[in-house]
């Protein structure tokens, strides 16, 4: 099996926003919750960098450390899910993500915010594969039609990669040697415990 | 097409040339600066990363609506995950393990603290009803707290493999409302029982020898002077006093999570709530215990309000003398000490 992760190439990214748009259509995200962001580092100054920042499926999950009914749950491809029916709605999650992925659908005190959503790496939830009762708490399963996230499939500068996390990291390694610079494989380090190095 | 129009066209066509033949003069500075690393400047994550001081995170500007979602990476909230996950367990079981085993291994040694002197027979008012209102209102939303703030922390390890999935997340969330909205009920009960009790409880020279006595709590027939409150019962008062004072802040905090502003404030919250959470259960496990079967002849002071006279000698000596020097002594004698022969 695989062991997803995703990668953006901040010297690809153009903010276009196409991935976060996507994401939100693809899923019927509810309104104010956004799976995927585009942050623009520097934003106006010379090296200004934009990158892309989802839930990274991390390795030894902190949220599910902290989950208080334990309602994470990592998948064959080591993607990060969640159950909505268990989920409590407390926020520790929240407090514990070092992406700020978890997200809640309503803006409220403790336990009213409802239940967490969050990226789902186009891999729904624990409902069987593919059914109504999946897309309306995860939103679709493209894993399990054979496809990858659409985010990243559809990027149109190629800078969000999807997939293998040994493969992906090839490609950028490939780019950086071939163009000369690369700022990073942002977020590696926190999510999985490794950087690349070129 | 006449002529003036094609003469138009063609000095057109010469301004362009012209335009671009100049440009190919000034081609060589922008040459020269393509030349260089377009991305030498580029921010990398490494040197974010370095220049990231304490719990601060990597953030830039997003275009949707939404300032929070500003922040790309914060590393920081791993420390947090792992001190709640960590440290706050930790201490949430040994609080009320170790409080277990001390009173286990003090009730085996000490026994059951009773009444030298028989029972007198004779009752007096310790608390009022408006003191027993605001410590049954204080205890009972404390325990309610405390269990369904236990089960936010050891729920999972102790409950979820007992229980299931889908109970223990019907359980927790129950659970977690009932610490919502019976947290005020226990701010009341606290504000009411510090404004009845701060004038008894301010420490004072009788608290030494108290203390210097034990308690009288480790040897039989030791009874230290104390007026209404003894040196144990301050350290109590005091405990629940600050004690859930942090709480009911941090609680409240953590409830309106806009009023506390940033995430770090809410994890600094959280971690707070926990740790004094825990370290107020091992006092009121004990203090429990104290009130109940480790001394004979307490429970009553909360329970109907009134004391054996013998049983207040014994513990509260200065107390009595001050009751009794108010009521005139007579009030206490008349009350059964003589019952009808």
């Amino acid at each position: 099996m695989a062991r997803m992760k995703f990668l953006c190439d901040a010297d690809r990214c153009i903010e276009c926003n196409a991935c976060v748009t996507a994401c939100k259509n693809e899923h019927e995200v509810p309104w104010g919750i956004n799976r995927r962001r585009v942050v623009t580092i520097n934003d106006g100054l010379p090296g200004e960098r934009s990158v892309s920042m989802a839930c990274m499926h991390c390795t030894d999950a902190p949220c599910a450390a902290v989950c208080p009914v334990d309602c994470f749950y990592t998948t064959d491809d080591a993607v990060v899910l969640h159950s909505k029916d268990t989920c409590i709605g407390c926020g520790y999650c929240f407090y514990a993500c070092p992406f700020g992925a978890p997200q809640y659908p309503k803006v409220g005190n403790f336990g009213t915010r409802g239940k967490m959503d969050k990226c789902t790496y186009c891999a729904g939830g624990p409902e069987a594969d593919m059914t109504e009762a999946e897309y309306v708490k995860y939103g679709s399963n493209r894993l399990a039609e054979g496809k990858l996230p659409l985010c990243a499939e559809m990027c149109s500068t190629k800078a969000l990669l999807a997939g293998d996390g040994d493969i992906i990291a090839e490609i950028y390694k490939e780019r950086v040697v071939t163009r000369g610079y690369g700022s990073g494989a942002w977020g590696w380090r926190t999510a999985y415990g490794d950087a690349i190095n070129v | 097409m006449n002529m003036k129009h094609l003469a138009k066209r063609l000095a057109a066509l010469m301004a362009v040339v012209t335009v671009l033949a100049l440009g190919a003069v000034t081609a060589p500075t922008v040459a020269q600066a393509q030349q260089v690393n377009p991305t030498a400047q580029s921010v990398t994550e490494d040197k974010l990363f370095q220049a990231l001081q304490g719990d601060q995170m990597v953030a830039g500007r997003v275009s949707i609506p939404d300032d929070k979602a500003s922040g790309l990476i914060k590393p920081g909230n791993k420390s947090w995950a792992g001190t709640h996950t960590g440290t706050v367990r930790f201490l949430s079981i040994a609080a009320v393990v170790s409080a277990v085993v001390v009173l286990a291994l003090f009730y085996m040694i000490r026994g059951r603290i009773m009444v030298d002197g028989k029972m007198s027979g004779i009752r007096i008012l310790r608390f009022t009803a408006i003191e027993r209102f605001a410590h049954w209102l204080m205890a009972g939303s404390f325990i309610v707290l405390a269990l369904t703030g236990l089960n936010l922390v050891l729920g999972r390890t102790l409950l979820l493999p007992l229980l299931g999935e889908g109970t223990f997340s019907t359980l927790t969330v129950w659970g977690k409302l009932a610490h919502n909205y019976v947290g005020p009920a226990f701010m009341a009960g606290l504000l009411l029982s510090f404004l009845v009790w701060v004038a008894h409880n301010l420490p004072n020279k009788v608290d030494a020898e108290w203390i210097a006595q034990g308690g009288g709590l480790l040897k039989k027939g030791v009874h230290p002077p104390a007026k209404k409150f003894n040196a144990g019962q301050k350290v109590i008062f005091w405990s629940v006093t600050l004690g859930g004072a942090a709480l009911s802040f941090t609680g409240v905090m953590l409830l309106f999570p806009t009023l506390a502003g940033t995430q770090a404030d809410w994890q600094l919250y959280q971690l707070i709530h926990g740790i004094v959470a825990a370290v107020l259960s091992f006092v009121i496990i004990a203090h429990i215990y104290i009130g109940s079967i480790g001394m004979e002849g307490a429970f009553d002071a909360m329970g109907t309000g009134e004391v054996d006279l013998n049983w207040a000698k014994e513990h509260h000596s200065l107390w009595v003398e001050e009751v009794q020097a108010k009521s005139g002594d007579k009030s206490i004698s008349t009350k059964g000490a003589h019952p009808a022969e």
